[in-house]
């Protein structure tokens, strides 16, 4: 008996629809992230992570509505991140259904704001997602930097003693991207998601350049991380959930099957 | 036939999905009330505590509303009442976060930190304890009905009952130690995991609870 590893697929949604197109079998409106999460809880995913990448505030309200048709109808947990940046933010989302906030640039940002939202509403609610990017060279040893604005934005500030000052300040999980593997399908970078998966004492998930099961594998195994997020080869059907876990499980990885 | 489920809310969190929960699986006529007057959880016919956030705040905010003794008289008249996570915490009898809280004492039992705890393969465990662990059933009960033995639930949380009596101690999970992930004494289940989150075996659990006649 022993605590299962997660996979959690990440939807981009946008005003209220699902970016970059989910491409389900038999699914009514792939661009719905209700219908997506629904199908994914049917597959088997663990929880779902919803990024809210709407641009304009008018279109905040339109989240909230998605978030909240979502908790009445998908009963895993739901983490929601993206433009999180005042404790009335986190308060709406969580009326609405959210289970876990996450938390970016406004850390960076003002670190107080981790510790304030943690003492308010829980560690257990409160996820810091971290884009971290190699800086050191070839010869050097291994170092990551925190950069904001989907990794445009260099802040100088090193990954792993940011990830542990943030669970000092009261953040219950950390979400790690990896900016050099984002998009690219060549995997999780594993020295960075074993570095900070060592250094912090709370959950990691590892998420960031995906391609194949034998990554998810060797996030966990060799990264240590708590669970997996990916998107891309799920939302278009490379593989399924059960697949995924079916090889996690194969690996000698304890999961939900 | 109709019947008020109350949900004790005592303003500390997010009761959306549990209330949602609840409702997809309520029995014909019944009605649910998400409520933080006293007299409202009172008037019930059967009484869901769930729980979120630090255990010193949830026992202030209960006793200063009088939702303790709400409870605690829904208990007594023997009602079917079911503790979520920090609800079920708060109906230990004590707690050691926040430097030690003497809770409500429904049941015998102590609630402690999972503190430094090692692994099966040696790393550190990550608190809180966060994810889809298995329930060993320790015994039959009507809220286990339809579900497997040894189910996965969702869990979160960084504080754990233990000492609980066997006869109390309806269902174990391990995590670094063995603890109470439910509890039961005649009209009383509460568990530590989120059956609202849980997926089809917490789904299943909540249907049995609100057709639950003990």
């Amino acid at each position: 008996m022993t605590l299962a590893k997660r996979i959690i697929p990440c939807l981009d949604v946008d005003a209220g629809r699902v970016v970059k197109g989910v491409q389900f079998v038999e699914i009514r409106d792939a661009g719905d992230p209700v219908e997506v999460a629904r199908r994914y809880n049917e597959a088997g995913a663990d929880e779902i992570t919803f990024l809210d990448i709407t641009a304009s505030h008018q279109d905040r309200d339109t989240t909230l509505e998605t978030v909240e048709r979502m908790a009445s109808q998908v009963f895993i947990p739901l983490t929601v991140g993206g433009g999180v940046r005042t404790l009335q933010d986190i308060r709406n989302l969580l009326n609405a259904g959210a289970d876990k906030v996450s938390i970016n640039s406004a850390a960076v940002k003002d670190p107080e704001f981790v510790r304030e939202a943690a003492q308010r509403f829980g560690s257990q609610c409160i996820v810091v997602a971290i884009d971290a990017k190699k800086v050191s060279g070839e010869s050097e040893n291994n170092r990551w930097e925190i950069f904001t604005h989907g990794g445009r934005k260099p802040t100088g500030i090193d990954a792993i003693e940011w990830a542990t000052r943030m669970t000092d300040y009261g953040a219950g999980e950390i979400l790690l991207t990896s900016m050099d593997r984002d998009g690219t399908k060549n995997g999780f970078d594993i020295a960075l998601t074993r570095g900070i998966s060592d250094a912090v004492p709370v959950p990691v998930i590892a998420s960031g350049g995906v391609g194949n099961l034998q990554h998810l594998v060797d996030g966990v195994i060799q990264g240590g991380a708590d669970a997996v997020l990916a998107a891309s080869i799920f939302h278009f059907g490379e593989y399924s959930i059960a697949e995924a876990k079916d090889y996690m499980a194969r690996a000698g990885i304890e999961m939900r099957i | 036939m109709t019947e008020t489920v109350a949900v004790v809310d005592y303003g500390m969190g997010n009761l959306h999905s549990a209330g949602k929960a609840l409702e997809k699986m309520a029995a014909e006529g019944q009605r649910f009330v998400i409520t933080g007057d006293p007299d409202v959880v009172r008037a019930a016919d059967r009484v869901v505590f769930p729980g979120v956030g630090a255990i010193r705040d949830c026992i202030k905010v209960i006793t200063d509303t009088g939702l303790d003794r709400a409870i605690l008289d829904a208990i007594d008249a023997y009602k079917p009442v079911l503790g979520i996570c920090v609800g079920m915490q708060a109906m230990m009898d004590h707690s050691e976060e926040n430097g030690g809280v003497d809770c409500l004492g429904v049941f015998s039992g102590q609630v402690r930190f999972f503190g430094e705890q090692y692994g099966e393969t040696g790393g550190r465990l990550k608190v809180p304890h966060m994810g889809w662990n298995q329930v060993r059933q320790a015994f039959d009960h009507p809220l286990w009905e339809g579900i497997d033995d040894n189910s996965r639930f969702y869990f979160v949380h960084s504080y754990c009952a233990t000492e609980v009596p066997d006869e109390e101690l309806a269902g174990r999970c391990e995590y670094g130690l063995t603890f109470a992930a439910a509890v039961a004494k005649q009209n009383v289940f509460a568990v530590q995991f989120h059956p609202e989150k849980s997926a089809d075996a917490g789904l299943r659990l909540l249907a049995n609870f609100l057709r639950w006649r003990p």
